[in-house]
């Protein structure tokens, strides 16, 4: 008890630089957990796309970007007609532009793609779609922000098209995109004869290994990934994740620093304190304990108020329009994890200097000169 | 006023001794103690006096294994504290320290303070708590233990170092001016109370002081000058 004032009594003694201290990590760990989430959110969206109703996923080997990859329509055919696969759909990926929303994801998709057979029919329905090359299905989102409704003309890119229905998904990428028929995405995008992808439903889930080694034997230049491997490996994640972690952990080093400057001040303010306990029996150990609790005090509360201000900005993200669907405020559990202990690690690191410091105090000179 | 305690005649037992202790500071160029010879035998009352600088705090201080010798041999109870590899036991269970300051943490109250040794020395918070109103009610600090320190008279602050400084039942009581910062009627009350508890608690007290007439009342006077012990009286 004792001991935790003597920790808390310091920090009490110096209020201003302890809440300094504690802002400092609260807002490297707030924007360390919007970052983190953000991206992770932005990445499990965009694998939800690919793993709609299907388990595998083939695209051109070796590329470093979905959007670059190209799977000729042969291949489509040849796999769709392999007895274990149950379903196999091409998406072509694209980005296209409106009058007032620079980039709009387009999906060139056929008619029996999972994502028009499971969405919610806002406007419209699924039969309709295909029927003619200029008709495309909006995202709700999508819809909302273009102001437009079924059986009205819009300007995408170049071309203007016919809205034909508006579906509702639970992802933000598909609820902000357009969906057109596979052929006029194809011409649309100057990609004729070909996809981004196939995802791929088997019939049998014990048929994945034949299937990729199937993919690998048949065709050279495609690779063929679980939906769970692609995401561990496709690059585009990997940079994204790593920034998002990269940035967060800068933020943090900062925080980290001002701990730091926190309790070398502590040490350096109470050196006389400091020789008094060790007069009075405490051991290096006690004394170091006393630092290091002091900053992982600071550290732990800073990271729990951060995690509070991270939360409801994120919140506040997913109430601004424009980015209605598309941010993922569902904070994983092992984030939060991650950030305390990383919060808790910088802490730690800050004070180890000054906990070394006040070990090598010695009483009988802090006491006859303080 | 109490006086001096005599020494009981079992009680030889050599406590604290000093044999050819040096020491220095600056690399040399300030010597502190220059051959310093000193024995201490268990519940005798000693004061050590001199002008200032003449090391009386420096010799202190390496009794109680604050500080090391440059060279000669420090023993406190029979173990040699050069050979020691740490003084931690010695300043949780066998030594306490009075200085003039009565460098109490401001910001703790009386009871909080008193209890730091006992913390260090992991002695169960039931039993420091009994020693604690034992030691506050011979002190006549029992009604000012959730007193901060700043709230307390110069006089009540040095009884609460004396309180501290015995918490953990030392056997050994080192005082570095106890009184030095205190007016005279304080003074006398504190260092009557200072021999009165070392009495009762059979401590051997060394105690450094410029107050003659308080060294006068010791069991045993020893004069410094000039880094040696002078005249034993």
């Amino acid at each position: 008890m004792i001991f935790f004032k003597l920790i808390l009594t310091n920090l009490l003694r110096h209020r201003i630089r302890s809440v300094v201290s504690i802002a400092g990590i609260a807002f490297s760990v707030a924007a360390m957990l919007t970052i983190v989430t953000v991206l992770q959110g932005a990445v499990a969206m965009f694998s939800g796309i690919l793993s709609s109703d299907s388990q595998l996923i083939v695209f051109e080997r070796n590329v470093s970007d979905l959007f670059f990859s190209s799977v000729p329509a042969s291949a489509e055919q040849a796999i769709a007609a392999w007895p274990m696969v149950e379903h196999a759909d091409p998406v072509l990926f694209g980005i296209v532009s409106s009058a007032d929303h620079p980039i709009i994801t387009c999906f060139g998709i056929t008619r029996d793609d999972a994502r028009l057979r499971k969405a919610t029919w806002v406007q419209g329905n699924r039969t309709a779609f295909g029927k003619g090359a200029n008709d495309i299905v909006l995202g709700q989102t999508a819809a909302d922000f273009m102001s437009t409704s079924e059986g009205k003309t819009v300007q995408i890119g170049h071309g203007s098209f016919h809205v034909i229905g508006v579906i509702k998904t639970a992802n933000g990428f598909e609820d902000g995109g357009v969906f057109m028929p596979l052929e006029a995405a194809q011409a649309f995008f100057h990609k004729e004869g070909s996809s981004s992808v196939i995802t791929i439903k088997l019939r049998s889930k014990e048929d994945v290994a034949a299937f990729k080694a199937r993919v690998r034997s048949g065709f050279p230049n495609l690779i063929a990934l679980e939906d769970s491997e692609f995401e561990r490996s496709y690059s585009q994640f990997k940079i994204l994740k790593a920034t998002a972690w990269a940035v967060g952990g800068c933020g943090l080093l900062l925080g980290g620093l001002g701990v730091a400057n926190t309790m070398i001040m502590s040490v350096f303010t109470r050196i006389r304190e400091i020789a008094i306990l060790r007069v009075n029996g405490f051991s290096n150990g006690q004394i170091a304990t006393m630092i290091f609790g002091e900053s992982a005090f600071v550290s732990v509360l800073g990271a729990v108020v951060g995690l509070s201000i991270g939360t409801v900005f994120l919140f506040a993200l997913k109430l601004i329009p424009a980015l209605h669907g598309y941010i993922d405020t569902s904070v994983q559990p092992w984030v939060v994890g991650v950030v305390i202990l990383l919060a808790l690690a910088t802490g730690v690191a800050g004070a180890l200097y000054p906990a070394l410091y006040a070990m090598k105090i010695r009483a009988v000179e802090a006491l006859r000169f303080e | 006023m109490t006086q001096a305690t005599p020494l009981p005649p079992q009680s030889t037992k050599i406590v604290l001794r000093a044999e050819d202790v040096w020491k220095s500071y600056d690399d040399g160029a300030i010597e502190v103690l220059k051959g310093v010879d000193f024995t201490g035998v268990a519940g005798e009352t000693v004061a050590l006096c001199g002008p200032s600088g003449c090391g009386k705090s420096t010799l202190l201080h390496l009794l109680g294994g604050l500080d090391e010798p440059d060279h000669g041999l420090i023993a406190v109870n029979g173990t040699e504290l050069n050979r020691h590899s740490s003084p931690l036991r010695l300043l949780r269970h066998e030594v306490g320290f009075v200085f003039q300051l009565h460098n109490l943490i401001p910001d703790l109250t009386l009871e909080e303070n008193c209890l730091i040794p006992t913390v260090a020395s992991g002695l169960p918070r039931k039993q420091a708590m009994e020693r604690l109103r034992e030691l506050t009610d011979r002190t006549g600090l029992s009604h000012r233990l959730g007193s901060k320190i700043q709230k307390l008279s110069g006089g009540e602050r040095q009884r609460t170092a004396l309180c501290r400084a015995l918490m953990n039942r030392p056997r050994i009581l080192l005082a570095d001016e106890p009184t030095g910062s205190l007016d005279e009627k304080t003074s006398a009350t504190v260092f009557d109370l200072l021999l009165e508890i070392a009495a009762n608690e059979g401590v051997t007290l060394v105690m450094a002081t410029h107050d003659r007439s308080l060294a006068a009342r010791c069991g045993r006077l020893i004069e410094m000058r000039d880094g040696r012990i002078h005249e034993p009286v």
